[in-house]
């Protein structure tokens, strides 16, 4: 690489191959008959893994049965960064196909020396290689550890998509049928001999500090084996589960805190307060978006739409086990980035990161950054105290609530003319937001919470927001419409006030949400039906043929109107504006709340890996987009986070959730792009033009709860 | 102190206080693990076992109260061998993303089923409604059970 050659265009392996070339690194075939697939991405509940094993199986020509996975471990995965962003099919499963297909070309080539034949006469099914008028050798005869000790060449060739037989067919998940007959399948059900039980006292608020705690009688409490204090990380260890939590809930009721600075009032518009420190960018300009006279139109049109803090809130509050031996520490987290983490936790220990070894076992759902990595910090802090003991720790529901890093309040500001035909003209959008990821790995700094609490504390890194194309905070802001003049202004206020970072989509949540919202606005204002406007404003044919596909499902009639309590209506997005194009109908019925009585979606990923897999991901994406637009918030008061349970922060229940209606474009000849987040902001645009379709109210700001819409009729 | 206690038909004993919550028992000492804590507030679901044929958050019983009583996890409620009607609908249907909620869920649905041979599209949900699911596979999960329910009364 270094001898890389300035004039010609550096040739690039496809997905993390690019980055780990080592074969080994991905697959062994083994003398007895399987084959092990290593890969750095982890599974989320997302069906990952499935997919990966059916690409590799494909590619190889062997059953998927052969197949063993290992879990992601620093000790020898591929470095893969971290799974997010519905990027794991194209970064992971594109490596693995490449080093599938280039690992059957090389036992091929073994087959055709051994046999004295060419290589043209020689075919493979499940791994048994056989030469055409007779003769045969497997795999498993021919892999040696050599067979792979190599770097991935680029003149290899994988199956055309009309040739697949694995790929495209919705095999069943691996892990489902251990998950239905209660086998241990989560970090959470690891049992290692001699596990000892730590819980965590945290401060009330950000930024709060430990004043004093007499740490005797904690210490004397039925079970205690170690209380551990360094600054205002405050925690405890005991032999049972329900004895750590006993002495976690006295330490909270004795110790006393300084509180930290105060919180502002819990409203997203506090964003526009802080301009002073925003970070502007004109992220898209088109035509001439200031040229007042000539851009004005016949209508001018200006909304601003809201989304508040919202959390993961995944079901399973996290947990993570870490044992010490030797000053050398081993770690069990579902972290969905163990390399990242292995390198923050290496500067809050200040040990070499050979000497600490992160090994991923699944958690619950995630759908982002929430406290994976900060309680992996919690057990190893715990852990120390007590050398040669495996300590698990897990959240309370309460820890996890009030300590998450949640998804940053947005304000949008959205603006437009149309002419007197009804066309848009001219489009503006300016955004103001927080940044939308402190995963570990960051810059200058430590992102994990405990860190920041030591007697010693390290600083946290610098928030970071994925630049464009993908984006952050601008995720999704630049309109995939066709305008003549457009402007796109992103106000990036980095430090948010509680702490945020990932979580499905990003910023492209919110802003897909208003821009979806205010199309119907403009729609409305030009008099045309929503789907005609959104299509005579579309070249893009892959995302005509999702709104039509919905329109079609669900029946729509140009115009329609809602009856004061039924009203229906849609949303569209291309995620990231280069991945999965969704488009969503939905439908309402407005009592007391509001309740999506149903949900159509229409989704082109591309190559569908797992028909049946994507289906699942999309319709799941479309009930917690549903439940985010209509019920969720976390709230704060002056000191700290107040939502502490699911009483304060409920979510859609078995009850209230829609009916789902999903068709999917399959693309077979399109590169395969993830399915996960891609619902999120067509969803809630959908919801919210329903309602308007039903009552003639616009709600602009998430969530629509009841007051709101009261207040919408009265307005 | 010992406390003994009736779990899938097996009679068994627990070293732990008498107001230790019957989950932390039934996965440490009993390592039963598929029955999960979401909350440890009656709340989510994710921890419901059958007490006496009616389904229970077992994060929110003490050991002391269970004492005598026939308690059924998720590890019973059918075989490797021989899968209950609903996990196998689980599977067919594909009824689970990360899975954490299923088993809490597959015994609601359990208790629910004995009571029930034919419940309705809101009886399901009806039972359901203290259990969450985070990653919105709500339709699957009630076709699912649905689909059990038919298999069950051999339609
Ligand atoms: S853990 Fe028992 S209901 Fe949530
Ligand atoms: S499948 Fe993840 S919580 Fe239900």
């Amino acid at each position: 690489m270094a001898q890389a050659n300035s004039t010609v265009p550096a040739r690039k392996l496809p997905g993390s191959l690019e980055t780990n070339r080592r074969l080994e690194r991905w697959l062994s075939i083994n003398a007895d008959g399987t084959v092990t697939l290593i890969t750095g991405k982890v599974e989320i509940g997302q069906g990952i893994l499935t997919a990966l094993i059916q690409m590799t199986a494909e590619e190889l020509d062997i059953d998927v049965s052969r197949i063993r996975l290992r879990a992601a471990s620093t000790a020898f995965s591929p470095d893969e960064g971290i799974t997010s962003g519905s990027r794991s099919i194209q970064e992971s499963g594109l490596a693995l196909r490449h080093a599938a297909a280039e690992a059957r070309d090389l036992l091929l080539a073994r087959a055709a020396q051994k046999l004295g034949v060419t290589l043209e006469s020689l075919t493979v099914k499940d791994g048994v290689i056989s030469v055409r008028g007779g003769g045969s050798v497997t795999y498993w005869e021919l892999a040696t550890p050599d067979l792979l000790a190599r770097e991935a060449s680029f003149d290899v060739t994988s199956k055309l998509p009309q040739e697949h037989v694995v790929v495209g067919t919705s095999l069943e998940r691996v892990d489902i049928p251990n998950k239905v007959t209660g086998k241990p399948s989560f970090v959470q059900d690891m049992q290692l001999p001699g596990t000892l039980h730590g819980r965590i006292c945290r401060p009330p608020g950000p930024g709060a500090t430990l004043k004093a705690i007499d740490l005797k009688e904690v210490r004397q409490m039925p079970g205690v084996v170690a209380v551990v204090r360094d600054g205002s990380f405050l925690g405890v260890v005991a032999e049972r589960e329900e004895q750590a939590i006993r002495a976690e809930r006295r330490m909270a009721r004795i110790a006393q805190w300084t509180p930290g600075p105060e919180l502002p009032a819990n409203d997203p518009r506090h964003l526009l307060t802080l301009q002073a420190e925003a970070e502007t960018e004109v992220i898209s300009t088109k035509g001439n978006p200031d040229n007042e006279p000539e851009t004005a139109g016949a209508k001018q049109l200006s909304a601003e739409y809201t989304k508040p803090y919202i959390a993961h809130a995944s079901l399973a509050p996290s947990c993570a086990i870490a044992h010490w031996e030797d000053g050398k520490v081993k770690i069990w987290t579902h972290s969905q980035g163990i390399y990242p983490l292995r390198g923050d936790m290496a500067q809050a220990l200040g040990l070499p990161e050979q000497d600490i070894i992160i090994t991923h076992a699944e958690g619950a759902g995630c759908y982002g950054h929430n406290a994976a990595d900060d309680v992996t910090l919690d057990a190893v802090l715990l852990a120390r105290a007590v050398p040669g003991k495996p300590v698990r720790v897990q959240w309370m529901r309460e820890d996890e609530f009030g300590w998450e890093p949640f998804s940053s309040p947005m304000v949008m500001h959205m603006s437009a003319s149309l002419d007197d035909q009804g066309n848009i003209i001219n489009w503006g959008h300016e955004l103001w937001s927080h940044a939308h990821s402190t995963r570990p790995g960051g810059k200058g700094g430590v992102n994990l919470l405990a860190a920041w609490h030591l007697e010693k504390p390290l600083p946290a890194a610098k928030p970071g927001n994925p630049p464009l194309p993908g984006g952050g905070s601008h995720r999704n802001a630049v309109p995939l419409y066709d305008f003549p003049n457009q402007k796109v202004t992103n106000h990036l206020i980095r430090r948010s006030p509680l702490r945020a970072s990932a979580l499905r989509a990003l910023g492209g949540f919110a802003n897909a949400f208003a821009i979806e919202c205010f199309m119907d606005e403009l729609a409305g204002a030009a008099g045309v039906d929503p789907v005609e406007f959104r299509l005579r404003h579309l070249k893009d044919a892959r995302a005509k043929a999702v709104i039509e596909k919905v329109a079609q499902m669900a029946g729509w009639k140009a115009n329609e109107q809602g009856d004061g309590e039924r009203g229906r209506g849609i949303g569209f997005a291309r995620y990231k504006n280069l991945a999965a194009y969704i488009a969503v109908i939905a439908e309402v019925q407005v009592g007391e709340e509001v309740r999506v009585t149903k949900l159509w979606g229409a989704v082109d990923v591309g190559q569908a890996i797992n028909p049946d897999g994507v289906l699942n991901q999309i319709e799941g994406g479309m009930i917690q987009s549903a439940s985010m637009a209509l019920k969720e918030r976390i709230d704060f008061d002056k000191v700290g986070v107040t939502t502490r349970n699911w009483d304060d922060y409920p979510i859609l229940s078995f009850v209230e959730v829609p009916e789902i209606e999903v068709a999917l474009i399959n693309r077979p000849e399109a590169p395969p792009v993830g399915a996960g987040e891609g619902t999120q902001g067509p969803v809630a645009a959908a919801i919210g033009n329903a309602i308007h379709n039903a009552l003639g109210a616009r709600l602009r700001d998430m969530p629509f709860t009841r007051d709101r819409i009261v207040a919408a009729l009265s307005a | 102190m010992a406390l003994t206690i009736e779990v899938n038909g097996k009679t068994r004993e627990v070293q732990a206080d008498a107001e230790t919550p019957l989950l932390y028992a039934l996965r440490n000492d009993l390592g039963l693990v598929g029955t999960r804590y979401g909350c440890g507030l009656a709340q989510c679901g994710a921890c419901t076992v059958i007490i006496d044929g009616q389904p229970v958050q077992s994060c929110d019983v003490p050991l002391s109260s269970v004492v005598g009583k026939k308690i059924t996890t998720v590890e019973a409620l059918g075989s490797d061998a021989s899968l209950h009607p609903l996990q196998k609908a689980f599977i067919a249907e594909q009824a689970a993303q990360c899975g954490y909620c299923a088993s809490g869920i597959l015994m609601a649905a359990k208790a629910l089923l004995d009571s029930n041979n034919n419940p309705s599209d809101a009886e399901i949900r009806k039972a359901l409604e203290r259990n969450l699911c985070r990653c919105g596979t709500h339709s699957r999960i009630l076709r699912a059970i649905k689909n059990a329910a038919k298999e069950m009364r051999g339609a």
